[in-house]
Parts: structure tokens; sequence; C-alpha cells
């Protein structure tokens, strides 16, 4: 099911004299209230008149995350702060969120986006949501919230955690779509399993699995054990946040881009150049609707590809590639962003501990497995149990608290985690995605 | 009235254990007294040698992380309730006893016991009170 039909099928002719209007619009505007972006076009002699066609986006700088640490928090934002309604935020490199905000419209526009995404995976007004997406500063559980609302559709905002409670609704409540992590819908099945509870014995019809990675591969085994058929979806929350992108349940192959929102690129993380359709490498969004947060060539560091073909369904947005990795270090674990930086801030911060450590992620059963090798030197050592002990629970605490994801902490021996010329690998990332 | 213990960190691995005693061995020290503390993960190894300075100089050499610890040795008659009397001197001063364990060699009749106190001075002044007997470290390496 198309939800907005006209601008999901619009013609690539008419859909790119829109996106060149509101490109036009948004650099406009971004130069005249954001007084980083005026330093930055300013920077690279391009004036937004300078903008006349789609291909002259390319003349923009790009936008990083760096650049939105640099302005934390409300420093990007484009309107004044009584026409922000929402503020959402992401883990940051370095212990400070990345902020974004919506006004009253994006989060309409945001609404819009999901309920799309909901209704390329085939949901419909009849359906009961279930969405497992946390709800918080994460935008993943507002977000389908919203868009499941503006569907039609009865949301069942559950959020994570408490996986018997879940199953338990899933089945009373008869749910008929699910909308969580991939590796949490894996969890599910099981933990449903143990509880006696036959997958094939609830209503789930689709599922919506999004914010970490995975594989078609992944996809089988979601499919087999939950009796559904499972959707990819993609967003990060400095673009909007779930709803970037999203399969469509007739093809299942690539996830299409709501064009007409976003404009989509793809570059060589090395050199910044454009690269060309099925070309792989880094995803560059410029949003040309938002209001309260426009960002201009943002530099996702997901890597993918992109597909103009036309697609079976109708849609003539273009499609892209499951994302395959990351073109920086940061690690997605349960849904969480995490960077090796942002351990190391937390290792600072301990007296006792030196930042010598290493970063093992696996996949034990279903779930992300973090554990954090720690070398103990003078300092931290003891020559009693309990202290030592101690001091894991210590830094296990400070990780969770400042990072939100939980982690095993491993006290090694001095000079066991392997350095590679002089600098240590820092993540070994087990899991087969 | 303190007896010098090194302790060393050791990974929860084949072959640590015997890496200590090799370095040990080939320095020409002799361990008088060991306890191994374990957890899943990790151990720490305490260890009373003749020599603690250049134990702790050639396993730092060999990539160990060594500490050194105060420990006090304290002599048990070797008969029933000789732990005991100890153990309750020590409870009735409210004086916590971390670890404990015990010394290789008989000292004359009695048994020698290695404590390790949360307050080592006041456990040693609340002993020396209660007329038990503590063996000096240089003593005790010898013996």
């Amino acid at each position: 099911m198309i939800y907005n039909m006209e601008f999901e099928t619009l013609p690539r002719e008419a859909l790119e004299a829109i996106q060149l209007r509101r490109l036009k619009q948004t650099v406009e505007r971004v130069y005249a209230t954001v007084p980083f972006y005026r330093k930055q076009f300013d920077k690279a002699g391009v004036r937004p008149d300078d903008i006349r066609t789609l291909d002259d986006l390319r003349r923009l700088p790009f936008t990083t995350k760096q650049d939105l640490r640099d302005n934390y928090p409300f420093g990007l934002f484009a309107v004044p702060m009584e026409n922000v309604v929402r503020i959402h935020a992401s883990s940051g490199t370095t212990g400070k969120p990345t902020v974004v905000g919506y006004t009253a419209r994006d989060i309409q526009t945001w609404a819009e986006l999901m309920a799309r995404a909901l209704s390329a995976a085939g949901a419909t007004r009849g359906d009961i949501i279930h969405n497992a997406y946390g709800y918080g500063l994460f935008t993943g559980g507002l977000g389908v919230h919203y868009g499941a609302e503006k569907l039609g559709a009865s949301v069942i905002p559950i959020s994570g955690g408490n996986t018997k409670r879940q199953i338990m609704i899933m089945k009373d409540f008869g749910a008929t779509v699910l909308t969580c992590t991939p590796s949490y819908a894996l969890h599910l099945a099981e933990v449903a399993m143990e509880m006696g509870v036959d997958p094939k014995t609830l209503k789930l019809k689709v599922g919506v699995f999004g914010a970490e990675p995975w594989s078609e591969k992944m996809r089988e085994e979601i499919e087999q054990k939950l009796y559904l058929t499972a959707i990819d979806i993609y967003g990060l929350s400095e673009i909007i946040g779930p709803g970037v992108s999203v399969e469509c349940i007739e093809a299942k192959k690539g996830l299409h881009i709501f064009e007409d929102h976003f404009i989509p690129e793809i570059i060589d993380p090395e050199t910044g150049k454009n690269l060309g359709p099925g070309e792989v490498g880094e995803l560059v969004i410029t949003t040309i609707t938002k209001e309260a947060f426009p960002v201009i060539r943002y530099r996702t560091r997901d890597i993918t590809y992109l597909n103009p073909e036309p697609c079976i369904c109708g849609r003539t947005h273009i499609r892209m590639g499951r994302v395959t990795g990351r073109s920086d270090d940061m690690l997605i674990i349960r849904g969480v962003n995490v960077f090796p930086s942002q351990i190391e801030s937390v290792l600072m911060e301990i007296d006792e501990v030196e930042p010598h450590y290493q970063l093992i992620v696996d996949r034990e059963g279903n779930l992300d497995i973090l554990t954090v090798l720690v070398e103990v030197g003078e300092h931290a050592f003891s020559d009693e149990v309990r202290k030592l002990q101690e001091l894991e629970r210590k830094i296990e605490k400070n990780i969770k608290e400042y990072l939100g994801v939980s982690a095993k902490v491993k006290l090694v021996e001095p000079k066991t985690i392997a350095r590679s010329e002089g600098k240590a690998q820092r993540v070994i990332d087990k899991r087969k995605i | 009235m303190k007896v010098e213990q090194i302790s060393i960190f050791l990974e929860n691995k084949a072959g640590r254990l015997a890496e200590v005693t090799r370095v040990l061995s080939e320095a020409g020290i002799n361990i008088r007294a060991l306890s191994l503390a374990d957890t899943s993960d990790f151990g720490i190894l305490r260890l009373i040698v003749n020599d603690t300075e250049l134990a702790k100089k050639v396993l730092k050499e060999n990539g160990f992380t060594v500490g050194k610890t105060q420990v006090v040795a304290v002599e048990v008659e070797d008969r029933p309730g000789g732990l005991y009397k100890i153990l309750d001197i020590l409870r009735a001063a409210n004086i916590n006893v971390e670890y404990m364990y015990a010394f290789v060699q008989q000292s004359g009749n009695n048994a020698v016991i290695i404590f390790r106190f949360d307050n080592t001075d006041e456990a040693i002044k609340i002993l020396l009170e209660n007329g038990v007997k503590i063996i000096e470290g240089e003593k005790l390496y010898r013996m």
C-alpha cells in the first residue's frame, strides 16, 4: 500500500523539480539563520543563489557529526526555541549526545514519513502495532508511534525491556505488526519458545526492523521463527529518526528513500567525491523540508549504494541497499551507538585504570554482548579480590550510565591487548551479521 | 612486626602460574608461602619469598602487575582451638581479616598463619596485648 500516492509516485522530473525548489529554500534559510552554515558556505565560496540545479548541491560543504558536537546543544537549530516542540538526542562520540529539534510541522512530516514506511511494509489502519523500540531521547519509539497513529493503526507503546511481559501482551492483544531492532525480534522469538508460546500462534504478519545493521540471512531467520514478513527500515536522528527510507513489501529489495524530503548522495569516504549509481560508498543526506534542524550534506558514515531503477511497487523514489557497514569506528550494540572513544572517556575518568582497553562484541543467542577488556596496571591492582571486582563493577556501572549500554568488564594482564604498530586494536567484532 | 608479601595479577588462562614460578626460579628466589585467590576471570597470587624486592623486580620485568602488601605472620598453637583463640581475640577487637593462609614451615611446635588485616597496626597491637606471638619478617624469610 502506498500511503501518499501523489508524492511517492511522482514522475522523476516533477520530483526533481520539487527537490530543487525545496533545496533552494533550505539553503537560503540555513544561510540566513544558522551562523555555522553561513560560515561554512562562505569558506567554501558558495552562496545560496549559486544553487541553480540539483547538481549544484555538490558545491556545498559536508556536515559531520563533529560539527553537530561543536554546536552542542542547540547551535544548529534554524528556528527560535519557542518554535521547537520536541528535542531528541543520540549518543555522541565523547559522551555529549547529538541533539536534534523538531517544530510542530517537523513532527507532522516525521509522522507522515513513518506512516508511509509502515504502509510500505504492508501495515494498515486495521493493524495492531507492537512498538518495542525504546521511547525516550532515542527517536525509535516515538518516531514509530506517531507514524502508527497517523496511519490510524492501534499502537502499543511497549518500548524496550521486560521481554516475557512483551510476549504476553503481544499474544493477548493480538499484535499484527512488530517494530523493534532485528536482534530484539530474534530474542523475542526465543523467549516466546522458552515460555511455551509458539510464535505461530501469534497474529504477527509483518515486522519493521531497523536501528542496527542486519543481513538477508538474519531476515530469513526472523521470518522463519516469527512467521512474519521482515521489512528493513532506515533512519537516523540527525536526519529525522526512523522513516528516512524503507523497503516495500512488494519487492523487499532496497529501501526507498523519501526523496521529496531528503536528497541522498553516495560519496567516497576518503576523497569526498561523488560516486555513481550502484557504486558502494558513504551515504550523504540533505534534508529539504525540515524546519528546526535542517542538515546540509550530512555524512551518515553508513556504507551503502543507490539504485535508481524503477521498482515494481510503483514508487518512483530511489532505493538504497542494505547498510553494510560504517566508515567510522561506531558500533551499534543492541541498537545503541557506541564509539570506542566513549569507553575510553569512561576509563579516563576512573583514576586507577589506564586507558588500555579492547572491546569485544559478540552475539550470544540473539543479543549483542559487549565485553570490555581493561588492562590492570599497578594503580588498579589490589591483593584483594573484592577490590578488583569492585573496580569491574564500577567500570560497568559508569559505562551503563554514560553510554546506556550494558557491558561486561574483564580485567586482563598488562600488555596483553594486541598493539599493532604501536596502536592498539580497539575493537574485535565477532558478530556474524 | 610486619611481613612483606607480593601479589601478582593473573588472568585465568593456562600457563600463567607456571610462568610466575619460572621467572622466580630463574632468579633463584625461594617461595616461602603462597595462596591463590581466584574468580572466573582472574586470580591473585600472593607470595612470601626470601627476597621480596628482587622477586618484584624480575616479575615486573616479565610484564606482570605486581603489588606489595604488608601482612602479619602469627604463631598459632598446633592443637584444637588454636586458630579459634586468635580469631576470637580479633573478633572481640572488631578487626576484620581480609584473608589468611598457612605458612609452610612450623615455628617450633607452632603453626604459622599469614593474616591480611584491614587495619594492620591495630591488629598487631591487639594481638601483642593478648600475648600472641608474631614473627618478624626477617626471621620468617629465612625460616
